[in-house]
Parts: structure tokens; sequence; C-alpha cells
């Protein structure tokens, strides 16, 4: 049988149990046996069943990926691991605050872009905006690299949050 | 209302309701009080080893040989760091071990309190799984939790860090029976569909091997019966991983010996030309599979793992199995069975022919002479002399273990205990401890190197205190052996630091801990040492010097296929490229 050695880019839903430790059980296998972690988010989801839900966004070759979800899930803890990417139709967000410092026409053209991309304006001052915008990652990408030359300063993002399409739970 | 108990109390009476009856510890400041409440009982036989990783391996051994968990109880800060190479041995080869640590108290976590260390940090990559228990509510339910999580699915070690404080406070306790794990539930029946097709490939294949390994001797005795029954139905040839052997009689005509880098030539040359590859319970390990390219090229391939995360690691491969061996293999026989299949007799005729010539190059052949023991000599005359007992051996690592997998055989499972994944010097004395706490009638040996036995020597003190017969047969060469046939192959012969230079008097050494010291130096001499050794009633090291220069053979070089053996009456023949030297 011949190896598949293309990089495949996948989105991975974890649930877990919010006990101590768990992120640190799941971080701790990707930088054990080598795995990338290109986004990471995690969160409580659930306060009474007590359960969190990682999102983790992944590369590797297709034997790698099936490595990754095997060994989250015999994590002890975990709940369900679920292929975002191959599993189901999904939906894919993250969240950027972007910090653009400047005065003049480039202010009035940062203003106008982050119009173009439904970014909001959650903090102001005289020199400077934060906006807040939302999307899947390429369009962030690309709302941060118009940004750059009229200011930016700062960026704070999420990381990608996702989850499957139609009326199942995970 | 239940009757409120000490964290002690309830870490006792949780271990007493769990069946267990020894454990394997060493005390210290934070785990004083649960001393305490092991002296205030008769229950639980308590064995004081010598340190901390001598604990681990004596309780690996013990669950080895038993199938039961082995427990192990040591103190915060060095006590739980002296037990990492044993959790991690333990983890690599699927060993079940609850291992108790103490913890400074809760309120001392995060201030570098005296004997603290980060316990749960630490092990979380050596364990299946590990808790910090913060209060003595929970610390019921861990306890029950931890000897179901170490026994269900594929076995392993977990770590309880009990602080101080907890071990004194007061909860309620409740016995096991209501625990029901909230995530971890493996699965042990195997997909009947896949099973139906492996059942169908196994029965069409021209060219078949089974290739079995610890998953077998794990999933228990009936595991090993049912594969007894399948293999001799089929008539195809078995080989087995180290971890494996005993799991199918050694003496029984189908069996090929151990495979891999120190297997046999047969059983190798079959892996690298058949057409239908059986893996039950083994793990594609690189000791077995040597150049993954050219492994097993012309097969289809099946594997029965409980470990999904196993399955495709290595190797990829057309038929996974996700579930317990015993389980697996008792739907495949029912399935041969009903479906009355036969195997193509011709097509097994011709191969067995073809294994037959490989056979017949005795790959495990070595010359004799009368002026010095060879270590393969010493071995097989162990096996001679011993064979009629009730023999357990455990090994250290090097030569000599390999020596003693291809030259000690096994008709029965959990018989052996090697440190086969994490490959632990000092591993094999102290798992024959707990091998013989396990079985006090039997004969438990230590086949051990010079070198490696000075790693857990120490313990020569608990089989003296615990007057446990245990004998240690060292195969003395004055060389870490391995490493110098590594460095012979590799290096041109540097033998950078492999001499054991400075050796002790193994002899006057036994004598100084209260055992007994007998040395063989001539072949002349070893039946009678070995005799000896067996008869005496107390521990033994019976130190056998033997043949400075041989080496383990044959052997597949790293980076090299299962078809590119060097045999041992052709060393000429070696030559490592230059990806395999990167490999260990």
């Amino acid at each position: 049988m011949k190896k598949d050695y293309t990089i495949e880019r996948h989105t991975i839903a974890v649930l877990v149990d919010n006990e101590a430790g768990v992120l640190a059980r799941v971080i701790g296998l990707f930088s054990g046996r080598g795995y990338n972690i290109e986004s990471l988010t995690v969160a409580e989801v659930d306060q009474a069943e007590h359960t969190s839900r990682i999102t983790v966004v992944t590369a590797g070759t297709p034997m790698v990926i099936e490595q990754i979800k095997a060994q989250l899930d015999r994590l002890v803890p975990v709940h369900r691991v679920m292929d975002l990417t191959v599993e189901a139709n999904s939906v894919e967000r993250e969240m950027a605050l972007v910090k653009v410092a400047g005065t003049g026409e480039r202010r009035v053209e940062a203003l106008r872009l982050a119009d173009a991309f439904r970014a909001r304006v959650i903090d102001t001052t005289h020199t400077s905006f934060i906006f807040e915008v939302t999307g899947a990652p390429s369009k962030i990408d690309a709302f941060i690299g118009l940004m750059r030359p009229l200011g930016l300063v700062d960026v704070s993002r999420t990381g990608v949050v996702a989850i499957a399409r139609g009326p199942e739970a995970m | 209302m239940a009757q409120e108990l000490t964290g002690a109390e309830i870490v006792i009476k949780a271990l007493v309701d769990q069946g267990v009856d020894t454990i394997f510890g060493y005390p210290g400041g934070a785990v004083l009080p649960i001393y305490d409440a092991l002296f205030q009982q008769n229950k639980i036989r308590h064995i004081l080893v010598r340190h901390e990783q001598g604990a681990v391996h004596a309780a690996e051994g013990y669950a080895r040989s038993t199938g039961k968990p082995g427990v192990v109880l040591v103190t915060s800060g060095p006590g739980a760091t002296n037990a990492v190479t044993g959790l991690t041995d333990a983890l690599m080869d699927s060993i079940p071990i609850v291992c108790l640590t103490g913890q400074v108290a809760t309120h001392l976590i995060g201030s570098d309190a005296f004997q603290e260390c980060d316990t749960v940090g630490i092990t979380r990559h050596c364990t299946k799984h590990n808790w910090l228990v913060k209060s003595p509510q929970e610390l019921t339910r861990v306890m029950h939790e931890a000897f179901y999580v170490a026994t269900h699915g594929r076995p392993g070690p977990v770590v309880i860090d009990i602080p101080k404080d907890v071990q004194f406070q007061k909860a309620e306790y409740a016995g096991p029976q209501n625990v029901v794990h909230r995530t971890y539930r493996p699965k042990v029946k195997g997909d009947i569909e896949a099973i139906k097709k492996a059942v169908d490939l196994i029965a069409n294949a021209k060219k078949p091997v089974f290739y079995t390994g610890g998953g077998i001797i794990n999933s228990g005795t009936v595991a090993s019966q049912l594969l007894r029954e399948f293999v001799r139905l089929t008539g195809y040839p078995i080989t087995s991983t180290l971890m494996g052997l005993g799991a199918y009689p050694a003496s029984d005509k189908q069996w090929l010996g151990m495979l891999g880098m120190h297997g046999t030539f047969e059983a190798n040359n079959a892996m690298h030309d058949c057409d239908v590859l059986i893996n039950i319970g083994a793990r594609f390990d690189d000791r077995v599979t040597g150049r993954l390219d050219a492994f097993a090229p012309h097969s289809k391939k099946i594997h029965v793992d409980i470990d999904a995360s196993s399955i495709n690691k290595n190797v990829h491969v057309d038929i996974g199995i996700i579930g317990d061996c015993a389980h697996v293999l008792e739907d495949m026989l029912r399935i041969w069975k009903s479906k009355a299949r036969r195997p193509d007799k011709d097509a097994l005729a011709s191969w067995w022919k073809q294994i037959d010539e490989w056979r017949a190059r005795k790959s495990l052949s070595f010359k004799t002479n009368d002026d010095v023991i060879k270590p393969q000599q010493a071995i097989q005359r162990l096996y001679e002399l011993s064979k009629h007992r009730e023999t357990y051996i455990t090994t250290e690592v090097g030569q000599h273990q390999m020596w003693a997998a291809q030259h000690f055989p096994f008709e029965q499972p959990n018989r052996w205990m090697t440190s086969g994944g994490l490959g632990t010097m000092g591993y094999g004395f102290p798992a024959a401890i707990g091998v013989q706490i396990a079985h006090p009638q039997a004969l438990v040996i230590d086949i051990a190197g010079e070198a490696s036995i000075q790693m857990c020597i120490q313990e020569l003190s608990t089989a003296v205190q615990f007057m446990l017969p245990v004998k240690i047969f060292i195969i003395n060469n004055e060389y870490m052996g391995m490493v110098r046939q590594w460095q012979e192959l590799l290096h041109e012969g540097r033998y950078s630091h492999s001499y054991s230079d400075s050796l002790p008097d193994f002899v006057k050494l036994a004598e100084a801990y209260g055992a007994t010291g007998i040395r063989a130096t001539k072949p002349d001499e070893l039946d009678g040492a070995i005799k000896q050794m067996i008869e005496a009633p107390g521990p033994v090291i019976l130190d056998c010097v033997v043949d400075k220069f041989e080496n383990c053979y044959p052997m597949i070089p790293s980076g090299a296929a299962h078809n590119e053996m060097i045999l041992g009456d052709d060393p000429e023949a070696a030559s490592v490229s230059e990806e395999g030297k990167m490999l260990v």
C-alpha cells in the first residue's frame, strides 16, 4: 500500500470532562508526539455536565491525522472526538480584536475598510481604534493584511471554533 | 449513613476491596498516614523495596505473572520521581499498575515545599491516566476508578497523588460496585463484518503467517488457548514478538521462534514473503518491522488490537479490528468453524517446504568448546536443568535478554517477564522479586548481564529480608554487550565506555547481602553450578563467566529488511546504510 504524503489541514472538535489538567493532556499529546497545532480554543460548554469543548486545527498526512484522532480518543477524560473536516459539513469562525493607530486619511481609510468587513469599533481614542472582526480565518487574515499599512499595532485572535451543520449534536 | 474513615483508611479499604493482597513501597514523610493505616491491619502485605524504581518493577513482575494489577506506594518528591522509569516501562509494555504517591499538604502545593514535585505533571506523560486528589470526598471514587482504568482496555500504569492532609481528613467510603466511568469505556468486541472479512482472507491465504504479541498475554490465558486452537485448526506458521513469548508453545511444530531484529531466519523470512499477515495483539514495533517500506511487502495485513491508535500507526493495514484478542479470536474461530473453512492444502504444503528450508539454516546455532562457556550454551543448560519445574524467567536488557528469548523456550503464557518497549536495564531483578511474591513455590530466575544487574542490585536486601529464593543468573562477559556489538557494527570497534570496568566480586557481593554466591568459569562447571543455584534455599547470584566477544545473531541491522539478516556464521556480511546508522 502506497503511503499518502500530502499534508491536510483538519479541524477537530474534542468534548472532554472539564477536570484539572485535561488541557495539558491534550497539548502534551501534540507536543510529545510531534504533531502540529495551528490553533486551539477551549472553554466549558456545559456547566452542569462539567464538559468542555476543545477545537484544534492541525495539519498532517492522512495517516498522521488518523493517529491524532485515535490518540485523542484514548485519553481517559475524552467523551468524543469529531473530525469536522471529514465527518460533517461544518462552519468555522474566528474572532479577532485588531488595534489600529493613526490620524487623518489613514484613520478614515481604516474605518471604511472595517465597515466593508463588518468589523465593529469597540474602543476608540483620537488616535486609535479597536476593531472586533469575526469570520473564517482567511477573512481575518485579509483584514489584518489590509490594516498593516494603515497603522496596525496589535492583534489578539481567539483561534478557530467550529460546529457541524444540521440538527444533530456532536 | 456510611461510616466516616480517614483518607489513609479509605486507601487501605479500597485496596482490600479491589482484591489487593500485596503492595510494593517505600515510606516517607508525605505517606506516613497511609503507612500508619497499613501498620494497623493485616490484609495487605507490604514489601519494602530499597529504591522506588524497584517497587514499580516488582509490581510489574507481580502483574505480568498473575494477570492482576500491581500496586505501588511511594512518597512525594524523590519517591515519585524515582518511580518514573518504572511507570514509563509499564506504559510501554501495557502493564496494569496502580501507583499511590504521597504529596505535600494541599495548602503547600506550589510553594516549593520540602519533597514537593509536580507529580501529576511529571507522570502525565508516563501514565495512562493520573489524578491529584484534592479532597477526601473524591478519594473513594478515584481509587476505584484508578483500578478500572489501569485494567480495562489496553492496560497501563496510573498514578494517584494524595496530599498529606487528605490522608488525615475524614470522608465517607463506598465500595467499588457503583463505579461507572463517565468517559472511559473501551471496546472489547471487534466489528463482526471486519472479522468475517478477515476470516475470508485467512482462509484463502497461500503463504500466511500469524504474528502475535503481548496483547494475547494481557488478554488472559483464555486468549492463549483460543490462539492455540485457531492456529492448529489452520495449520499455519506462527511467530511472536518478544512480549508475546509463551502464548503459543515453543515446542509446537508450527512455531517459528521469535521474529524481529534478533528473531529467527525462518520467522523473519516468512514475514517478508507472506501473502497474508495476521497480527493479533502486536503493535508493529520498529524492533519487529525493520525497514518499513520493505516490511512484508507482498502481503495483505490484518491487525487485531484493543488500542485503536495502534492500528495504522506504523504500518498501514488492510483490515483493522479494534477489540480484545480473546473476544476477537473467539469470533474468528466461530466463523471459521461455521463456514467449515479449509486452508489451501497444496499451497500450504509448499509454503511449509519453503519454511523448512529456512529452518535448515539453523540460525540460532553456535559453536561450543571446552575452554570457555558460550552465553547461549549457559541459557540452554539453564533451560534443560529447570524445565521440569514451575519456572518463571525475567531478564534485564541487552545481549543476555535476546539470548534468553532465543534459547529459553516457553510453553505457557505469563512465565516470561522482560522490558520490551522501554528496554530498562535494572528491570529484571526487582521484577523477579514481584514474581516470587506472587508464586512463592515457583523457581524464579532473573537472567541478567553483569552491567544491568548493577542498576537495581540494592534489591538483594529486599530478597534476603523477605526470604525470597530468587536466582540471579549473570551472563558475565565484562561488557555492555549490546552496546559493544553496535560499536563493532557502526563505529569500527571503538568501544567507547562499554567495558564493565571495576566489577564487584559477585560471589562476595551476594555473601555481603546474606545471599549465596556461586561462580562458573568453565563449561564443565556449568551444570553443577546451575544445579547448586536451583537447589539453594534462598536468593542466589550465579556469576557465569562467558565468552567476552560472542555477539548476538541472527540480526537485522537497523534500517534493513527482514530478508537482509546477518547470520552468526557469516558476520562479515554485515553492513549498515547511512540511514540505518541514524536509527537506534
